[in-house]
């Protein structure tokens, strides 16, 4: 049996361990995001939304999503 | 979160502030703020509050537009943790950039007319003075500055923190304001509904009382009756 690598990569500050060559589409799919209410960055890069199930994640990147809340 | 969307109807807002923070991933319960109030309905102005710096600033903004397209923006760059006033020489360089990348940029900023008009010339398409320092509710400090501002530009002039009740919101009117943007003064207060609500009643007063044009001031009394047909 093939043992799958696993990598950690760290998602809105919090360290979290994911299975190598993951999609970010994947990522954000088990995570229930609602795409259209967020945006996306890895390491400090804007994600072009469309573009999420062609982006590999690699060990150590830092990934944040965010969205809007109310505040002046 | 009920709450703020009752207030905000309330006070006939047509435009909110939000800013761009982490979702919380682990709690996907957590209700998010574009199902209380509809973007469709209520101009969401993303804003760079807590910014510190040109790079957040920026940073901030072009995620909100990548949130949803978003080009009317709200800058705001803190230059003290303390008064929180803003820092002006950050906020004109990070006004040009937004410009350049075609955003559309409405600019927190000091009562400052010589500030504003380069502002102005560096693309800003909204004034946003401040009244006072944010949350501090002290109501319009200087009402001359804003004056000048008022007569050197067309862009819209909105006066931006410090107001502390209906009255200054008012007064910001009367001087000739497009508009006030207000938080702490309504959240905080102790019926935010009915300040919610005094606020837009205030806005309107101010808004015809400027239009009416007042009267000029004198020094000495002027009867106010006929003084023909005395008895």
């Amino acid at each position: 049996m093939i043992k799958i690598k696993k990598i950690k990569i760290k998602l809105n500050g919090k360290i979290k361990t994911i299975k190598e060559n993951t999609k970010l589409s994947n990522l954000l799919g088990n995570l229930e995001i609602p795409l259209k209410k967020v945006a996306i960055e890895i390491n400090q890069e804007i994600v072009i939304k469309k573009k999420i199930d062609k982006i590999i994640l690699k060990k150590n990147d830092e990934i944040e999503i965010v969205h809007f809340i109310g505040g002046g | 979160m009920k709450e703020c969307a009752k207030a905000v109807k309330l006070s006939g807002a047509e435009i909110v502030t939000v800013a761009v923070r982490r979702v919380n991933i682990f709690d996907k319960k957590k209700p998010l703020l574009m199902d209380y109030i509809d973007p469709k309905k209520i101009t969401y102005l993303p804003n760079t509050a807590g910014c510190f710096n040109s790079k957040e600033a920026l940073r901030t903004l072009r995620l909100a537009r990548e949130i949803g397209g978003w080009k009317l923006v709200k800058l705001e760059v803190l230059g003290d943790k303390k008064n929180l006033f803003p820092e002006m020489i950050e906020t004109l360089k990070s006004t040009e950039i937004l410009t350049k990348e075609g955003f559309q940029v409405m600019v927190y900023c000091n009562d400052d007319p010589l500030m504003a008009k380069r502002l102005e010339n560096s693309g800003a398409c909204a004034i946003m003075p401040l009244a006072a320092p944010i949350g501090s509710g002290l109501g319009i400090i200087n009402k001359i500055n804003i004056q000048i501002i008022r007569s050197q530009t067309k862009l819209p002039l909105i006066i931006d923190a410090g107001l502390g009740q209906a009255s200054d919101a008012t007064i910001a009117m009367e001087l000739g304001c497009d508009g006030v943007l207000v938080n702490t003064a309504i959240a905080k207060a102790k019926k935010p509904f009915d300040m919610a609500l005094a606020f837009k009643n205030a806005v309107i007063a101010g808004r015809k009382s400027f239009l009416a044009g007042r009267i000029k001031k004198t020094i000495m009394g002027k009867p106010s009756s006929p003084i023909s047909g005395i008895i």
